[in-house]
């Protein structure tokens, strides 16, 4: 029995020092793993790397941004392989982390840092959110859409512009109302406020909303719900949220960067420097699905797709918030 | 005409509703206050409540039924907070924030046994939520307790414990009782108001959902002296600067954007001046955070 004990141990050992798996860390932004919108995503990626690739997952949630440097610390103090950060608001302590464990792989989602270790993971959301605006502006009976964005931040800017610009695309005499929860992380995490907006929104006349406001979202869509208008979901596929409420939801597929990079990491092929996922890899998409086809027609998506190869060919410019704010 | 009538309207209701929550709060923390314990753990008797009418209201699909366990489970966690301060003499700033940080922990605890989830809960079907119920209620509830404060004998022992509670004792009053009553109801009442933010205002119950609204109590009670009606008044104002702020972002007068952002400060900004002594003398109870023996 001993010997078998014995053997069954060793065994054991062996096979763990073969297969190693690789330690990755995940950090949550605020909103947390069920926000059903980006750091969704991002766990779904992560998860399903956990499942397919056999890796060791660990997840946290950043309680607040002071919180964000000491989580990335402890990562990398227990040796994991590679430490990911979900949100802009973690670009500081990545920056500053990263160059204290040089040894340790590095990727941000949202954020930019140029370091040999770290990964910064960007998306085209200018583009995404122009097709949905276009969408937005087929679909609108009122002449008048919304959009609803978290925290008054560049990148949530770069959604609206990106919006506006699509809708005013199809319709440029469409009016678009455009309004922000917050200026500070709660923005994140206040439904009540985001279904106040929408009602506000809604009672002027607005018939479709783009809501981009992570755990806030559901609020907004409570407000469309009981008024009978359209919204449209972001970041991870919201449409089952309220089928046939929710139009469409512009895909930010945080769940594919994150997936291809522990992947890349497994199979030694990690490389630093940006990584851009725009329409041409599907990094951002508008979402159909079961819950959806009811109200995306056919003739729809015809048009949504022919806008899409005309962005891609370079025909239509979608107006980039990050580049006007620079000039 | 309909076309003015119809944003005013549009206005109140949204008013109505950014302040109801904080009506509950209030009220709550007026209670406490004028029986003599300061009540800082608002905003985590909010949480509490909010939490506990999201899981109710999704299991058994009844918005009531919700908001009367959120009573229950907020009258718990306000004996829980009475027994420090009362009993055992805790220092009440302190023993309030505890209360506040402990509510913060705790709910990510149990989503994660019941849904297996880092703090939020799944969102509650349109028919289940409450449509404007709670509005009737909050304003029921400052009209009743204005009468009770002021009308009845139990209404002035509160008044008394947290003024002269040596004179309430004399008068054969037990001091500690009428604080304990004063700090459940407390406890009750501001968990109902964050019942009517997960089970009325929006579908479900996220991590810290509350955003600072127990504060915003807190200071609608100081803006409004401690008076029931002066700070249902407070409440009230705080939610036409809310809903205000929101129908103006982005507009454009006289070709400058209004800067909603100093719309959004008013209710801190009065509430610095109120307390600073501008529109009066602010009294707060005198026996205010004095501990009876």
């Amino acid at each position: 029995m001993l010997k078998h004990l014995i053997f069954f141990v060793t065994f054991l050992v062996c096979e763990v020092a073969l297969t190693a798996p690789l330690k990755v860390g995940l950090v949550l932004d605020k909103g947390g793993k069920d926000d059903k919108s980006f750091n969704s995503a991002a766990y779904a990626g992560a998860t399903k790397a956990e499942k397919e690739l056999k890796i060791e997952l660990k997840y946290v949630e950043a309680s607040d941004v002071t919180a964000l440097e000491n989580l990335h610390r402890a990562f990398a103090r227990k040796k994991f392989d590679l430490i990911i950060g979900i949100g802009f608001a973690q670009t500081e302590a990545i920056k500053k982390i990263s160059a204290q464990h040089p040894d340790v792989k590095f990727a941000l989602v949202d954020g930019e840092v140029a370091a040999p270790n770290v990964r910064s993971l960007l998306f085209e959301e200018h583009e995404g959110s122009f097709i949905v605006g276009a969408l937005a502006a087929l679909k609108s009976k009122t002449g008048k859409v919304g959009f609803i964005g978290g925290m008054d931040i560049p990148l949530i800017r770069r959604f609206s512009l990106g919006y506006e610009a699509g809708a005013k695309f199809i319709n440029p005499k469409i009016s678009v109302v455009n309004n922000f929860i917050g200026v500070t992380g709660e923005a994140w995490n206040n439904p009540a406020k985001a279904k106040e907006l929408a009602l506000a929104q809604i009672s002027s006349g607005v018939d479709i909303i783009f809501v981009a406001a992570g755990a806030s979202g559901s609020g907004a869509f409570d407000a469309i719900e009981e008024k009978n208008k359209l919204g449209i979901g972001v970041d991870s596929n919201q449409n089952w949220m309220k089928p046939g409420v929710i139009l469409t939801s512009m895909m930010k597929r945080v769940d594919v960067a994150v997936y291809n990079t522990i992947q890349d990491t497994q199979n030694s092929k990690f490389t630093p420097g940006v990584v851009r996922y725009g329409f041409k890899d599907k990094g951002v998409d508008y979402a159909l699905d079961k819950h959806n086809e009811k109200i995306l027609t056919p003739e729809l998506i015809a048009k949504l797709e022919d806008i899409k190869t005309q962005i891609l060919s370079g025909k239509i410019k979608v107006p980039d918030y990050y580049k006007q704010s620079k000039k | 005409m309909t076309e003015i009538l119809l944003p005013l309207i549009s206005l109140l209701l949204a008013t109505l509703r950014m302040a109801t929550p904080m009506i509950f709060a209030s009220m709550g923390g007026l209670l406490s206050e004028r029986a003599g314990v300061v009540n800082i753990a608002l905003e985590g008797f909010m949480l509490v409540g909010a939490f506990t009418a999201a899981v109710i209201a999704f299991y058994t699909h009844s918005a009531w039924l919700a908001a009367f366990v959120a009573l229950g489970v907020g009258a718990f966690v306000g004996a829980l907070y009475a027994l420090f301060v009362i009993e055992f003499k805790g220092d009440q700033i302190v023993t309030g924030t505890a209360i506040n940080i402990l509510t913060v922990g705790a709910m990510p605890f149990f989503t994660k046994i019941l849904f297996n989830s880092t703090g939020s809960t799944p969102s509650i079907p349109l028919e289940d939520r409450f449509n404007f119920e709670p509005i009737v209620l909050a304003l029921l509830l400052v009209a009743s307790l204005t009468y009770w404060f002021y009308q009845t004998y139990s209404g002035l022992w509160v008044q008394f414990a947290g003024e002269h509670p040596e004179a309430l004792a004399s008068a054969g009053i037990n001091v500690r009782k009428v604080r304990w009553v004063s700090v459940i109801l407390s406890g009750g009442l501001a968990s109902i108001g964050g019942a009517s933010l997960s089970t009325f205002l929006a579908s479900s119950y996220s991590p810290l959902m509350t955003s600072g609204r127990g504060f915003m109590a807190l200071a609608a009670l100081i803006f409004g002296r401690w008076k029931p009606l002066q700070t249902c008044a407070a409440c009230l104002f705080f939610g036409l600067t809310d809903a205000l702020q929101m129908r103006l972002q982005g507009v454009q007068v006289a070709g400058f954007e209004v800067p909603v952002q100093f719309i959004q400060i008013l209710p801190y900004f009065v509430t610095v001046i109120a307390v600073a002594g501008f529109f009066g003398k602010s009294e707060s109870p005198k026996a205010l955070g004095k501990v009876y023996e």
